[in-house]
């Protein structure tokens, strides 16, 4: 049986015809420029000035083969080698990743409201770091700080322990695995609360953790994000089809021939393990998940395979957007960047939203 | 030619016994109509043929057992339009008419430049080229439904199961739609089951009526034989006239019983599909 033939003489010339959601060059150009001028005012802007022109040969004075004389002095380089560039990295793939888990995690469960932190990741983390600091040893001398690892654990173990309970039952669906979520993620706040309470004098350091901060960025950090960060976004980028199946719900992705709980079982851990990496380093950042997904989908359309790659391109060129301005409105004291995602984010999605009910 | 065959097929949720022992044999390029009251045991059919719910006893598709093939094999023959879709509101036309191609794609692949003809050659088939980068919740119940059927045409399976197509469409649309699935039928040699309740209407199209009640098969044959006011008024509880079209084919109406005031009539129509946001 072909369908082809029915009609001779129609649909012979073949071009990705209206309609398709095809990633073209203009959306996803415009959004990696939009996160380029992010990254060179996050670069040149704060306390100390850098000018553009040494900065750039500076930088290509790294590459092999070139030999530039920058003209910035030995404490501005370090400057730009130790703190700028690193925090710049490291808030790019922080909001890369924060983004693109919730792009994921909003389309698994099919819900406009899930977020990265939507399945007890964010308390998981917020018990793992207050025990590495209220009970850890000092590990300031060790080659990889205690509290990332604790919060990585803390937040990957928070997400399994939901998995399992929303499974146990042999229930598959994904509402109770989201009230498991919303139970795992109060029990373990209520044990991080108590240990918080005990150790009052961690309190101003869990609450600044709490809130989120880049301040700590090194390369050391980096190093720590990026293998989970490449993982992570190859096997959401190479799911982004399916997750476009799931959108009409399991029963009907079933009949089209996808395993619907095998498929959100990878995307999720593909997308805790993003999720676990950004807030052992970071924090808890809120926000950055549901807000940058949300804008592009009213820009784009709601197909994943637009979707998950615009979102993780302009995550990144939020967080770094939102991290200049944390640095640099209370200079020389930092707003905590969580507060300026909320801030400034809020609005702005406000307005989009607002534009996009008055357009047809 | 067989396209589908139930033996002794008994289905059961959360315990409770929905479809009894029931056996069936539909043949291939034939249209069945599925007629019985609400929970007698239609969607439940439907959705053990399409590999959706477990069963006991027998289901085979065509020349295969049907739990033998994998769950992409069996979406490649048989196409499955629910009762109420979830319809994602962001997706235009032609992607969610993609989606119907998934059994032919490779698991973490994309689709290929076939995958797109064949698509746009469906929606020209089911008038839809126009509203291609429509967005789906901007379309009326009539071209949404439409685009359901583009999406399960695009399965390019060889047995198509309509689960009340009609539902809240008017009764034009509901003709069309009908008369839509039936040309395809002719022209694509699809085998056709359809869950209906508007008995009119299963009556005009399909070669064969099988009315369930109680997950067993109460009744099968021509609509002439199986649509008449004793079989009715038994199974579905209705007061209804049966009346002869000229044309051939019979008309089911529904009456007020006797001159009681205030019956409660026909059960209300279900409700428009879910536009998931």
């Amino acid at each position: 049986m072909t369908v082809t033939d029915h009609r001779p003489g129609r649909g012979a010339a073949v071009a990705p015809g209206p309609g398709v959601a095809r990633l073209r060059p203009g959306p996803l150009l415009a959004a990696c420029a939009v996160l380029a001028g992010a990254a060179v005012a996050a670069v040149l802007v704060g306390p100390v000035r850098l000018g553009p022109g040494a900065v750039l040969l500076e930088l290509a004075g790294r590459l092999p083969l070139v030999h530039t004389h920058s003209g910035l002095t030995g404490q501005e380089a370090a400057i730009l080698w130790e703190l700028r560039l690193p925090r710049v990295v490291l808030g790019g793939l922080v909001g890369a990743m924060l983004a693109l888990a919730g792009v994921a995690y909003q389309g698994v469960f099919r819900n406009p409201l899930a977020d990265p932190y939507l399945l007890g990741a964010a308390a998981g983390a917020g018990l793992g770091a207050t025990l590495a600091i209220a009970y850890g040893p000092d590990t300031s001398s060790w080659p990889v700080d205690l509290l990332p690892m604790a919060a990585f654990a803390g937040a990957v173990t928070g997400v399994a322990a939901a998995y399992a309970l929303g499974r146990s039952g042999g229930s598959r669906s994904t509402t109770t695995l989201i009230l498991s979520g919303v139970a795992v993620a109060a029990f373990l706040t209520a044990v991080q609360t108590y240990v918080q309470q005990r150790q009052s004098e961690t309190l101003r350091e869990v609450y600044g953790w709490i809130l989120g901060r880049l301040t700590t960025a090194g390369w050391r950090e980096v190093a720590l994000v990026v293998p989970y960060a490449l993982a992570s976004t190859v096997v959401i980028l190479l799911h982004r089809r399916l997750l476009d199946v799931l959108a009409v719900g399991d029963d009907e992705a079933r009949s089209l021939g996808v395993r619907a709980a095998r498929v959100r079982l990878v995307v999720v851990a593909a997308a805790t393990l993003a999720t676990a990496a950004a807030v052992a380093v970071s924090g808890l950042i809120g926000f950055v998940g549901i807000i940058v997904p949300h804008t592009v989908r009213l820009l784009v359309g709601s197909s994943h395979r637009l979707l998950a790659p615009l979102s993780l391109v302009a995550g990144a060129a939020f967080l770094i957007l939102a991290d200049l301005v944390a640095r640099t409105v209370m200079a020389p004291a930092e707003l905590p960047i969580g507060v300026v995602t909320a801030f400034f984010g809020a609005p702005f999605f406000a307005l989009v939203l607002r534009g996009s009910r008055q357009a047809p | 030619m067989t396209a589908v065959e139930l033996r002794r097929v008994s289905v059961a949720l959360d315990g409770r016994p929905v479809l009894r022992e029931l056996s069936l044999r539909i043949p291939g390029g034939s249209r069945l109509g599925l007629i019985g009251p609400n929970g007698s045991g239609k969607t439940t059919l439907l959705r053990a043929v399409a590999g959706l719910v477990p069963h006991q006893g027998e289901i085979r598709v065509g020349d295969a057992a049907g739990d033998s093939l994998s769950r992409r094999e069996l979406a490649r023959r048989i196409a499955l339009v629910p009762q109420n879709p979830t319809v994602p509101a962001g997706f235009t036309v032609t992607d969610y008419a993609l989606l119907g191609r998934t059994p032919y794609i490779p698991h973490l692949g994309t689709e290929s430049r076939r995958d797109l003809e064949i698509v746009r050659s469906v929606l020209d088939q089911l008038d839809l080229t126009g509203l291609a980068a429509r967005r789906l919740d901007s379309l009326s119940g009539g071209e949404r439904q439409r685009a359901v059927l583009a999406r399960a045409l695009a399965q390019q399976a060889p047995v198509l199961l309509l689960d009340e197509p009609t539902t809240g469409l008017d009764v034009g649309h509901q003709q069309q739609l009908l008369e839509l699935v039936d040309g395809l039928r002719h022209d694509l040699e699809l085998t056709v089951v359809s869950a209906m309740h508007d008995l009119t209407l299963a009556g005009q199209f399909a070669d064969h009526l099988v009315l369930l009640d109680g997950g067993r098969v109460a009744a099968a044959g021509p609509a002439r034989t199986v649509l008449t006011e004793r079989v009715i008024s038994r199974h579905y509880g209705a007061s209804v006239r049966v009346l002869e079209d000229p044309d051939g084919g019979v008309v089911v109406i529904p009456v007020r019983p006797g001159n009681r005031a205030g019956d409660p009539g026909q059960p209300a129509e279900p409700a428009e599909p879910q536009v998931a946001t």
